[in-house]
């Protein structure tokens, strides 16, 4: 009995450094942002107590279209990544000669500094000289060069493909280790039955595929929701706000304009979105093992 | 009688075709910045700002490599300071997470893994969520504008990986060996420290460099926003301040953010195969 509590304790001393790390830097914080929403702290020296008020400016101002426009900013990007992803999983996995080669020329969206990337993408989407519009245009395409950053609804679109593009290599990789998860002998039994190639990956592999699915979604939605570099260096939330999510006001709120009160409120309501999509997803994964079970 | 195994990866020519040309789209999507950028960086500016739009440089050279030095006056020290923050991150985090993964692969005690969800928690609140209070933390206590500012709240963020991937790692190292030390008298921390630690080496070496990587790839926000002085800003700062210029030289911009991604690209090259791996371990339940 005196071992096992000898354990135990030994268990909690090894824990506490990083529990107290994250504590002070995370559960703290977080709590401070939930009792700052509820005053007009700012740079002034004095913060008042202003009750429900700031969470009252944000439902009148234009903070329904921003609450809108971030999901399906993140909508769009979660789904497009997961496509892109399994299917350059499902290529991957093939038994071909240089697989391996390629498998590591995935990762470099993932490796290289964000910032980095998105600087690349800047280039890319360059109106007067910047290849996409440039290939449009010797195409024939489109007429006239297309400043893709500077119209709202291109800008809107640029922004999801590159946070596509970063997280990309991640779903690819992680969607190829759980194809590989899946037994070998389904496929061999399969195929001496004489099912085909995509007979047998619409039959065996994607339905196993489904846990790793959203398991994936899961940790993209959460990261995309919260995606801040691509769009504050691409267009700072602009052009008049048209690429302005929520992570984005709240920045420009907090930082910008030093609302530190306004800017926590916004902070809440992420929060809250997020421990919503937690729970769904935890509800999903439970239901999903005890069908296994059973 | 059953055919080899081997017969159901053969592939009709045609099907060979089909895999390569989904490679093809697939890479060229992932691949395309980078060819584009590193052709930028050899093409002179008058070139760059000419229609039609080539894709091949004329007469490219690697002149921006140089120019760049002189353009971006404080690149190497960008440089420096990104390895300074993502180093000492790294230390930071081992220091925390070696312990932390020990106690969550071997130990079972009430709350473990409630614990550890919190932990991986951790990271729905990455971001710019919790900028405002870490912001009025270090103001007050008077560190905005140091290393401190934009090392500390960035390891917080690379624990939960570090957690779940040491912790994959080390619950599989045989259970007996603990528990021959532990019969031949030794204690807990001796065990860890003189059993677990040196056999645990290659998964601690792999979570390093990942959390090394992370550190690299992912300070911007509180770089940007807890640090305002140049000669501390790491180089995604630094380069953006460039970038966000009314003029930008773009091909100064694309040759410097070469030499920036050059250590990362180092390290994918020599350490490929523990990488794959050891980036989606624990990925899937065993």
């Amino acid at each position: 009995m005196s071992v096992q509590r000898n354990a135990i304790i030994f268990a909690w001393i090894l824990l506490l450094p990083a529990l107290l790390y994250v504590t002070a830097i995370v559960a703290y914080p977080l709590v401070d942002t939930f009792i700052l929403s509820f005053t007009d702290a700012s740079l002034k020296k004095t913060t008042n107590w202003v009750g429900w008020a700031n969470y009252d400016k944000i439902f009148n101002e234009t903070f329904a279209e921003v609450i809108i426009r971030t999901f399906v900013w993140t909508f769009f990007s979660v789904s497009i990544k997961m496509i892109i992803g399994t299917f350059g999983a499902a290529m991957l996995n093939a038994a071909v000669p240089g697989r391996a080669l390629f498998r590591v020329l995935t990762m470099p969206p993932w490796i290289v500094p964000m910032a980095i990337g998105i600087f690349m993408w800047g280039w890319m989407y360059n109106g007067q000289f910047g290849m996409i519009s440039g290939m449009l245009q010797r195409f024939g395409l489109v007429d006239g060069p297309v400043a893709f950053l500077a119209q709202g609804s291109t800008a809107f679109w640029a922004t999801v493909i590159t946070d596509v593009w970063i997280g990309v290599p991640m779903v690819t990789l992680y969607m190829l280790a759980g194809m590989q998860a899946i037994p070998q002998d389904l496929y061999e039994a399969a195929w001496t039955d004489g099912a085909g190639r995509f007979y047998r990956f619409r039959r065996i592999t994607l339905p196993l595929l489904v846990p790793s699915m959203i398991t994936m979604s899961m940790l993209s939605l959460i990261s995309t929701f919260n995606s801040f570099d691509i769009i504050w260096i691409l267009t700072r939330g602009g052009p008049s706000g048209e690429t302005t999510t929520m992570i984005i006001d709240t920045y420009k709120t907090a930082i910008g304009s030093n609302k530190y009160g306004e800017g926590a409120a916004r902070a809440v309501l992420i929060c809250i979105f997020l421990s919503i999509f937690c729970l769904c997803y935890f509800r999903v994964t439970s239901r999903l093992s005890a069908n296994d079970k059973r | 009688m059953r055919e080899p195994p081997q017969l159901i990866n053969r592939y009709k020519w045609y099907e060979i075709l089909g895999i390569y040309a989904g490679i093809a789209i697939f890479l060229t999507f992932v691949l395309a910045p980078f060819v584009e950028g590193f052709l930028v960086s050899l093409k002179p500016l008058s070139q760059l700002f000419s229609s039609p739009y080539r894709f091949i440089p004329e007469n490219g050279s690697f002149e921006a490599y140089h120019t760049m030095w002189e353009h971006v006056p404080g690149f190497a020290r960008y440089i420096v300071n990104s390895f300074v923050i993502s180093g000492a991150a790294t230390v930071i985090v081992l220091i925390l997470v070696v312990p932390a993964a020990y106690a969550f692969a071997r130990f079972e005690f009430r709350g473990s893994g409630l614990l550890l969800g919190a932990f991986l928690a951790v990271n729905m609140f990455s971001g710019a969520v919790l900028l405002i209070p870490l912001f009025r933390l270090m103001r007050s206590l008077g560190v905005l504008n140091t290393y401190f500012a934009m090392i500390v709240p960035g390891v917080a963020f690379l624990i939960p990986s570090a957690i779940w991937l040491l912790r994959t790692y080390m619950a599989r190292i045989p259970r007996e060996l603990d528990e021959a030390a532990f019969v031949d008298g030794a204690s807990h921390f001796y065990t860890l420290r003189r059993v677990i630690l040196p056999i645990a080496m290659p998964g601690i070496v792999v979570v390093a460099i990942t959390t090394f990587i992370g550190a690299y790839a992912q300070q911007f926000i509180y770089a940007l926003t807890f640090n305002s002085k140049s000669e501390y800003a790491p180089l995604p700062v630094g380069l953006f301040a460039y970038f966000g210029r009314q003029e930008v030289v773009w091909n100064e911009l694309m040759a410097a953010s070469f030499v920036g991604i050059a250590p990362a690209m180092i390290v994918i090259f020599f350490l490929q195969r523990y990488l794959v791996s050891g980036l989606t371990a624990g990925a899937v339940k065993q």
